[in-house]
């Protein structure tokens, strides 16, 4: 990562861009049909990401990331599942691509990291199979036993002890930790340039957790992937993302740089989830200041900002907040928000009550 | 307890001058492992090996450690809903280690628990009512008023509205059922609360919300708090004392300001450092510093000889395999397990990762 790169993806997008995004998706919306009504889990989300870049997606249960994940590897093929908008992947549009294809690019060209390993595992078949079965679909032309060299490697090099030996457990007499460095051994057995880690050490203990998350980004130092990362955990976003964006009821409301979200947050709600953990590094607070109601159903969104029925300063907005829907609009270089308040009255805001006590 | 060197916020805990409300001491749960024809124990975990500690009325003690160390084991036992092989659970004075259940039943007004998944600890068939009213019934206990106006009451002392009475868990959200588990857990005016994870299963936002009301409960109610949970620094918020384990024993347990400023175990001091800090620049200046533990936790059904942390341990030598270190106190009100202590006395807390540069 030069200090060149850098400097280009953070002006992305928007200001255009020096070379080409290698993911880069424009307005996508997925939609489900149900019951209940027209599910909105994804609403017009836009966002480049250049290779060795790390992007964070934060955000609450609900909010859309992970179905914004899953439809990057084009898995919301079903009948019910409405998408819309652009996923541009090295320059090929996933959306229009057809099934044949989109499989062929999945597992080669962009891998996907579950959160829980024991249920994204066949508990039948060995970690090894399953590492072989994952290397021969996109390699025909390597046999059996190359692929079980490949397989051996690959669990070594994600800190796996004894690996030509542990290729023949089942998943089941591996550890958390273990499972997951074999799941990310399966992710990244064919080098995909995009690499998806849809909250990989949620389920992980601390000491595991930062296993983990060194050797993602040892592997991107190595690789030079492009990576996303998905997770509720601020903390392990700032450990490993370039730029994060916020989303909030299926729409991105802030995204920008890690530094500069962190140093100088431009929208309320993330003011409210930096408010909402407590941290470790700071001294202790009396109180935590949570964000006040609970996250809003996706088939009645609320109108205008959806975060307006929790939000403290939505009346600072002359009604706008409840009527006019915020667009994400360019706060600093680099930094977006979509939040009505007027910029100057947002960092006096910021400046006055959230900084303070944070 | 509160004659810590430096205190940002005062206790609520009143000065402990009477005896312990808890107190445990040598507290052992082996679960057998039986094999062969004729099911012969052939072996045992020990989940929880020998831990003593106490906890004073008004206080909130936090036990914290990775998964598999046996806290939730402890949880169970305390609040006996597992019986324990070995050792002494004395309540107020009384010892209840081997309580029956219908000897027990008169104590369950005064030790009532809250589990950690919302989704599976309330019954899907029940109205809210049933729910938080079945602990009057259970103990023959309807209140002078009548049962659905104190359970009106309690949904509102936890921030549920009165009209919620009807409705049954899944029309509510992840956050709103944890205050439900909260409500009935109150009902009976309890004197003891064990929370085994309250909150690890609710949004950032939701389980500030949720922490805040378990702190406002014991101001009012004069609640002692037997907080489990594997969030170091949720721990740090609600604790006024924490007790660290590792596989089945207490390593450390010590006034918060305490640990958090100088932990002394090794372990403790892993942990601490692999908690993820939510600010991006920490990562390019303080780099790797973290302490990385290698491996995994070993099992407790073979536990190393001597101190049980020593094959992960970088300072182990050769007595830690022999000897296994007694929990001593080298501080007022610091207790710890370890042969070799980091921020001993005489060292003093100037380089305790994860607490340095606030």
């Amino acid at each position: 990562m030069t200090e060149l790169q850098k400097t280009t993806a953070a002006a992305a997008p928007g200001s255009a861009p020096s070379s080409d995004p290698f993911l880069s998706v424009r307005d996508l919306r997925i939609h489900f049909d149900t019951d209940d009504g027209l599910v909105r889990s994804v609403d017009g989300v836009s966002f480049d990401l250049h290779k060795g870049r790390t992007l964070g997606i934060v955000g609450e249960s609900g909010s859309g990331k992970s179905v914004t994940s899953l439809g990057i590897m084009g898995l919301h093929r079903s009948k019910r599942a409405r998408i819309s908008g652009e996923i541009r992947l090295d320059g090929e549009d996933l959306i229009t691509a057809g099934p044949d294809r989109v499989r062929q690019l999945r597992g080669r060209q962009m891998a996907m990291i579950f959160q829980d390993p024991l249920t994204a595992m066949h508990p039948y078949y060995t970690v090894g199979q399953q590492i072989v079965e994952a290397y021969r679909v996109h390699h025909p032309e390597a046999n059996k036993k190359q692929a079980r060299t490949r397989a051996i490697e690959m669990l070594d090099r994600v800190g796996i002890p004894q690996p030509d030996r542990r290729v023949d457990d089942y998943p089941h007499q591996f550890s958390g930790g273990m499972r997951q460095r074999a799941m990310i051994a399966m992710a990244l057995v064919n080098d995909p340039s995009l690499l998806i880690a849809d909250e990989p050490t949620t389920a992980l203990d601390v000491t595991v957790q930062a296993q983990i998350l060194d050797l993602i980004r040892d592997l991107q130092d190595e690789f030079g992937s492009a990576v996303i990362i998905i997770t509720h955990d601020l903390g392990v976003v700032a450990e490993l993302a370039d730029d994060i964006l916020v989303m909030y009821g299926g729409k991105c409301v802030e995204r920008g740089p890690a530094e500069t979200l962190f140093d100088a947050p431009e929208h309320p709600y993330t003011w409210g989830l930096l408010g909402s953990m407590p941290r470790l590094d700071r001294e202790l607070q009396d109180r935590l200041v949570p964000v006040k109601g609970t996250p809003p159903s996706l088939i009645n969104v609320p109108t205008g900002c959806a975060f307006h029925p929790r939000c403290p300063y939505a009346a600072l907005t002359d009604g706008r907040s409840t009527g006019e829907l915020p667009v994400l609009a360019e706060a600093a270089p680099g930094h977006f928000a979509a939040c009505h308040l007027p910029a100057d009255e947002r960092h006096r805001i910021f400046a006055e009550e959230i900084a303070p006590r944070l | 307890m509160t004659d810590t060197q430096t205190a940002p916020i005062p206790s609520p805990a009143p000065a402990p001058d009477r005896e312990p409300l808890l107190k445990v001491t040598g507290l052992t749960r082996h679960f057998p492992i039986r094999g062969g024809l004729m099911r012969r124990q052939t072996g045992a975990v020990r989940a929880v090996d020998g831990i003593d500690f106490t906890v004073n009325a008004g206080e909130t003690l936090g036990v914290v450690g990775e998964s598999g160390c046996g806290k939730s084991t402890m949880g169970r036992l305390v609040t006996r809903l597992d019986e324990p092989t070995g050792g002494k659970i004395e309540f107020e004075g009384t010892d209840i280690t081997h309580l029956s259940a219908g000897a027990m039943r008169p104590l369950r007004r005064d030790i009532q628990m809250i589990f950690q998944d919302p989704y599976s600890s309330l019954n899907p068939r029940h109205t809210v009512g049933t729910i938080v009213g079945a602990p009057f019934k259970l103990q023959n206990a309807i209140p002078a008023g009548g049962l659905k106006k104190a359970v009106q009451e309690l949904l509102e002392l936890c921030g549920l509205s009165p009209e919620h009475y009807n409705r049954y868990p899944h029309e509510f959200s992840g956050g709103q059922r944890q205050r439900i588990g909260i409500a009935r857990a109150l009902a009976l005016k309890p004197k003891m609360i064990v929370a085994d994870e309250p909150v690890s299963a609710l949004d950032v936002s939701i389980q500030a919300q949720v922490v805040n009301l378990l702190d406002d409960l014991q101001k009012e109610l004069g609640l002692t708090y037997l907080i489990i949970a594997h969030d170091l620094s949720v721990v740090r918020h609600v604790s006024d004392r924490v007790a660290v384990m590792y596989l089945g024993k207490v390593v450390e347990i010590a006034d918060r300001d305490s640990l958090y400023r100088s932990p002394m175990h090794p372990y403790t001091n892993a942990l601490m450092s692999a908690v993820p800090v939510p600010d991006p620049r920490r990562r390019q200046r303080a780099g790797r510093e973290r302490i990385l533990l290698t491996g995994d936790v070993p099992s407790p059904i073979n536990p190393p000889s001597g101190c049980r942390f020593r094959t992960r341990c970088w300072k182990a030598q050769d007595v830690c395999s022999t000897q296994e270190p007694p929990l001593v106190a080298l501080k007022t009100g610091h207790q710890v397990a370890c042969h070799f202590p980091e921020n001993g006395p005489e060292n003093g807390p100037e380089d305790a990762p994860g607490t340095s540069e606030a």
